[in-house]
């Protein structure tokens, strides 16, 4: 009957060991230790194989790639082995019992090693992606510093060129899982009627790898950075200092991530439904995650092939990607593509998840056009594998394929179409509440509806000759990503973490958050559609003169959407650390299952299986007395 | 019980509202649009292919504008009319799902994306469309006489070569006006892409390839060339101005830039429309 | 302590160790511009006045200039009589700018022949161990000198292969080398790029990886005042 929750004993336990004994064992610090030794295993180890003669040209260049890979790959190893991971495989091979759960009762421990909990493993994710985040954006900041003036000023060209790399890369790499992982890994086991996921040490994995990552990304710094960009391109690829290994198993470690967080989520629903979920019941944003979790584990893969080729070009000098050797630099580019463009979509499907999710909770209607939304999303995640070559119209690439790609390309925004469809139907004849959560879902709505716009522009090759690998496409793709994806990730926290912490944000601050990054956010991207039809190419410190007054506008707009994050940041800490003000158990008085068990959710997410025997989106068939709350103006 | 806040009195027929109100928008700003914006749209008119950019964009802008009324204003609309009143807990009405606009929309949207595509293949493989890369064997070729240039990207600079003229290799564009050119884009190292912004042209430089791209400039002018492709530390200063002049003035000068340029056209190795210079790899 | 005090200062540590890592981190972009070296002013012979920029090429830095590259090909220029590794260069406007460049590095070849022709110097020539030439040979060719704003393009030639007492490491006094002179005019004010285009750069893909894209090596600006 009981709950068991995390609060510590009041009274110390005498049979307690001490701390120094408590540290000793599977945890974050002898992750670290271990990491580091295996880095330096790893680099002594590459330098022991590269000293040959075959090697020479390495040599002369001061440079060792298998010292720096070997490294990161050990000290990787080295970190997992220390959070616990091969326990389990270690204890079946040595026919010892092996334990199924780890630290799921161990007190705020289990926020800092491998927890199996699904609900610890997704407030992980939500504070560390979101710290990962905030270095992305910081890197964001210093870029638009750099373009205040058209001549290369505070940093170098290259240097530039790596800011620019890191920024794009640390939030692709890890806004992939920005919903998934805090959202959905909370959230799905709950909304299925599961107590747990299908492979929860899987899970815990790919919360590591994702963060050993993203610490591998930030040293990149230490080795020169590397020229790129996120997309990698060779044979420039193949050419830059060894900061670019730490972007190859970036992202390698993320591809891995992505493919095991994806099969993970599969499992999941298709398996562990409870009884009565039938497909056509289930939530709307189980619905997206699946669809996503498609795309990541079909994609992925490709990601992490391609790096390998990268990886084997920089260090024995294999020629996949090198013309003179007789690889093909146009092999990278659609490789690459072929990854990326699922990868975009699985970052906009868990939005379009998040938006349907909540909108019939503020406007208390049930989801307009149910099937619609589901075939939409599965339409996209479909189509999103056949577009590819979009990115590669002015490339050279076959002139018959293309008028192709612009049909597929072009159709795509069909099954999109259909989520503004379902998001205009359930608002019709609504009793809408603008709350936070419900106002980050209109500002998605308005920055989604110009990013697919300005993708129309893009799909029509002749106008893509003018803005491809231009400020339009930088526009185009930060609307759909940034306004789409980051609103909804932000109406996600406030919505659901009142559910998650049991403590409410301050409403004020929320809505001055809001407002002012929605503002901001236009005023920054906006002028960028104009910039990129002026003529002014991506990733450059050097620009037109003439163009030096709307780059100043954007800076100064980008420092004001840097300041309303943290005004989000101040309200995190004043409201979930100093005044700790409780929620209600159902805020939002929303009838989705996750909201009808207590704050804090106990370890096994339920007493008893529930049984479904309808959607979660029961609303207007009567008033709202009785269970749960109203949902009124101030909640 | 809350307040209820508006006159009593029948549900306003929202449909027919909402609709007129788009519609009057749309009737109002699309012929705005096309006439005031349209004109000012980027590239411009320096060559028949941006002028054809021009059009296009044009087009777009003018089916895309009743797709952003129809949703911003439905927004705002929903926003004002289909408010919870203050401190009200009202439920909507629990409608899922309505076959008649659902079918609608599909038709609607499905026909506007299907004949842009057309639209958008029938001026790609015109003239108008011949501005971008389209490979060694591009689908459609302009007809008539064409000026064959060869654009050579190295890091980090373009030079242009002029087969018909001897192979001759100059470190600035100069091209006639009127004239059909046939630009053959290539790469000395790494990838880059060619962008006369004002010609409306963009075709990626591929090492070992020869991308064809066709532009017809039709006023003299200065135009803008940058490269598009990340190619490494000085991709954002590989720019240059190149010129557009009148048919005597070019003979004039690309006959001025054989007889400077004759040392270094001794020593280039002969035209061809692809190139792999040494080293591919730099050993000690 | 009460709870709110140990909170706060909880808080606080953790914002002033982040601010100092992130203060850390910008100020590491922030200082990693290179030093830039002035040309010095000088009377030169024929009354043409102007500024004097003496430049050096080497074919490895050495760990004294370069600790972490110490293989690295790279430019130095003389300032108050000393080598220093820098490649930013101020220069005085509408003036002449006359080079005297040391070259201790042996033959690559240009990728582009294009450039072995000397342009947008004094005359259109350069002056190669007293020869004056408008075109060396592409094979020959072990760096070049060229601002592709200004239109100055100069190849420079390496010391052959046979030549005895070749230098190892950077400053490279009394080493084999040739001494290349070429002068080139400045107009506006302005902050102009220049770069080496010989694939110069031992073990990188095309020869053009490394030195040849970092600021300080290969690369770098002239700075018209």
């Amino acid at each position: 009957m009981s709950t068991t929750t995390a609060a510590a004993p009041s009274h110390p336990d005498p049979t307690r060991r001490p701390l120094w004994r408590r540290l000793i064992g599977f945890n974050l610090l002898t992750a670290v230790l271990l990491g580091v030794g295996g880095y330096y295993l790893g680099w002594w180890l590459g330098h022991q194989v590269n000293g040959g003669k075959s090697f020479e040209y390495q040599a002369a260049s001061d440079e060792n790639d298998v010292a720096l890979l070997l490294a990161y790959v050990f000290g990787v190893v080295g970190f997992l082995i220390g959070l616990g991971f091969a326990n389990y495989p270690l204890s079946r091979l040595l026919g010892r019992p092996a334990s199924l759960r780890e630290k799921e009762h161990e007190g705020i421990g289990r926020y800092f090693g491998l927890c199996t909990d699904h609900k610890v493993v997704g407030i992980q994710y939500l504070v560390g992606i979101g710290v990962f985040f905030f270095v992305g954006g910081l890197n964001a900041m210093l870029i638009r510093t750099e373009l205040l003036h058209p001549t290369p000023t505070v940093v170098g060209p290259n240097q530039y060129l790596s800011l620019v790399g890191m920024h794009g890369t640390m939030m692709m790499g890890m806004m992939t899982s920005g919903v998934l992982g805090p959202f959905a890994n909370y959230f799905v086991p709950i909304m299925i009627g599961a107590r747990r996921m299908a492979f929860p040490r899987i899970e815990a994995l790919t919360f590591w790898l994702l963060m050993a990552a993203g610490f591998i990304l930030t040293s990149t710094i230490f080795f020169g950075g590397f020229p790129t960009g996120w997309t990698g391109y060779e044979p420039l690829n193949d050419q830059a200092v060894m900061g670019m290994d730490s972007y190859i198993i970036f992202f390698t470690l993320v591809g891995i991530s992505m493919a095991l967080l994806g099969l993970n989520m599969m499992a999941t629903i298709i398996t562990m439904r409870a009884p009565g979920l039938s497909w056509g019941r289930l939530p709307i944003f189980v619905w997206s995650v699946f669809a996503t979790s498609i795309l990541m584990v079909l994609a992925a893969p490709m990601l992490i092939a391609t790096l390998s080729m990268a990886a084997l070009d920089r260090t024995i000098s294999t020629s996949f990607f090198v013309t003179g050797g007789g690889g093909s630099s146009y092999l990278f580019e659609n490789l690459f593509w072929f990854f990326g463009h699922p990868e975009v979509y699985v970052l906009a499907l868990p939005g379009f998840g998040i938006v349907l999710e909540l909108l019939p909770v503020f406007t208390r209607k049930p989801l307009w056009g149910y099937k619609l939304a589901v075939s939409g999303m599965l339409g996209v995640t479909l189509l999103s594998f056949f577009v590819w070559q979009h990115h590669l119209f002015v490339s050279g690439i076959n002139a018959d394929l293309r008028p192709f790609y612009m049909l597929s390309t072009e159709i795509i925004s069909i099954p999109t179409g259909f989520i503004f469809m379902c998001f205009m139907g359930t608002m019709w004849r609504a009793r809408t509440t603008f709350t936070v959560p419900m106002l980050f879902c209109m500002g998605w709505a308005f920055n989604f509806l110009l990013g697919g716009l300005s993708g129309v522009f893009l799909s029509d090759t002749p106008s893509d000759t003018d803005t491809h690998g231009s400020f339009f496409v930088m526009a185009h793709f930060h609307y759909t990503i940034m306004g789409g994806l980051i609103f909804t990730f932000f109406a996600g926290i406030y919505y659901w973490v009142p559910k998650m912490t049991g403590l409410r944000f301050n409403e004020r601050m929320a809505k001055w958050h809001f407002w002012l990054m929605f503002v901001a956010f236009n005023s920054t991207f906006l002028p960028l559609f104009v910039l990129g039809m002026k003529g002014m190419p991506r990733r450059v410190s050097e620009y037109a003169p003439n163009l030096q007054g709307l780059n100043t506008w954007v800076s100064i707009s980008a420092f004001v959407l840097g300041f309303s994050m943290l005004i989000f940041l101040f309200n995190t800490v004043y409201s979930l650390i100093f005044v700790r003000r409780p929620a209600a158990s159902n805020p939002w008085g929303s009838k989705s299952i996750e909201w009808q068990i207590p704050t804090p959710v106990p370890v096994n997410n339920f007493e008893q299986i529930p049984t479904f025997d309808s959607d979660p989106y029961d609303y207007g068939t009567q008033p709202s007395i009785g269970g749960a709350e109203p949902a009124t103006a101030g909640a | 019980m809350a307040a209820e806040p508006r006159p009593i009195g029948p549900e306003p027929n929202h449909a027919r509202r909402f609709g007129a109100i788009w519609v009057i928008a749309t009737l109002i700003a699309t012929p705005l649009v096309v006439v005031l914006v349209g004109p000012i749209l980027p590239p411009g008119n320096g060559s028949e292919q941006a002028a054809g950019h021009v059009t296009d964009n044009t087009v777009l802008l003018a089916m895309a504008t009743p797709v952003l009324l129809l949703v911003l204003i439905y927004l705002i609309y929903a926003s004002i009319y289909f408010r919870q009143p203050r401190g009200g807990a009202l439920e909507g009405p629990p409608v899922r799902g309505n076959s008649r606009v659902q079918s609608t929309w599909i038709v609607v949207t499905s026909l506007l994306v299907l004949s842009l595509a057309i639209y958008g293949t029938v001026r790609l493989e015109s003239d108008y469309g011949a501005g971008s890369g389209s490979g060694p064997n591009p689908l459609t070729v302009p007809s008539g006489p064409k000026l064959p240039v060869q654009v050579i990207a190295q890091q980090w600079a373009f030079t242009y070569r002029y087969p018909t003229y001897g192979g001759v290799e100059t470190p600035h564009l100069v091209l006639p006006v009127n004239q059909m050119i046939e630009l053959h884009v290539t790469s000395l190292d790494v990838i880059h892409s060619f962008w006369a912004y004002q010609l409306g042209v963009k075709a990626d430089a591929n090492p070992h390839v020869d991308n064809v791209a066709f532009v017809k400039p039709t006023k003299l002018q200065t135009f803008n060339i940058r490269c598009a492709e990340l190619c490494g530390i000085w991709h954002g200063e590989m720019s240059d101005l190149g010129h557009v002049v009148s048919g005597p003035a070019f003979n004039t000068w690309i006959h001025q830039q054989v007889v400077a340029f004759a040392p270094a056209t001794k020593v280039l190795p002969p035209y061809s429309t692809t190139y792999l210079p040494e080293p591919t790899r730099r050993g000690e | 302590m009460s709870l709110l005090v140990k909170k706060l200062l909880g808080v606080g540590t953790a914002v002033a160790v982040l601010g100092v890592l992130i203060g850390l981190y910008i100020a590491s972009w922030a200082t990693s511009f290179p030093q830039s070296v002035a040309a010095v002013s000088s009377p030169v012979s024929a009354g043409t006045g102007g500024s004097q920029l003496t430049l050096e090429t080497v074919a490895a830095i050495g760990p004294k200039y370069s600790p972490s590259h110490p293989d690295w090909v790279s430019y130095l220029v003389k300032s108050h009589g000393k080598w220093v590794r820098s490649t930013i260069y101020t220069v005085p406007a509408n003036s002449i700018v006359h080079v005297t460049l040391y070259q201790y590095d042996g033959a690559t070849g240009l990728r582009n022949p294009f450039l072995s022709q000397v342009q947008g110097t004094v005359g259109g020539t350069v002056t190669v161990d007293g020869k004056t030439v408008n075109a060396i040979d592409p094979e020959e060719a072990s760096h070049t000198f060229v601002v592709p704003q200004l239109g100055v393009f100069v190849p420079l030639p390496g010391v052959p292969e046979e030549a005895k007492n070749q230098c190892e490491f950077a400053p490279c006094e009394g080493a084999a080398h040739r001494t290349i002179e070429f002068s080139f005019r400045t107009g506006k004010k302005g902050r102009y790029r220049w770069q080496c285009f010989v694939p110069c750069a031992a073990g990188w893909l095309n020869g053009n990886g490394g030195p040849m894209q970092t600021l300080g090596y290969m690369d770098g600006f002239i700075d018209v005042v």
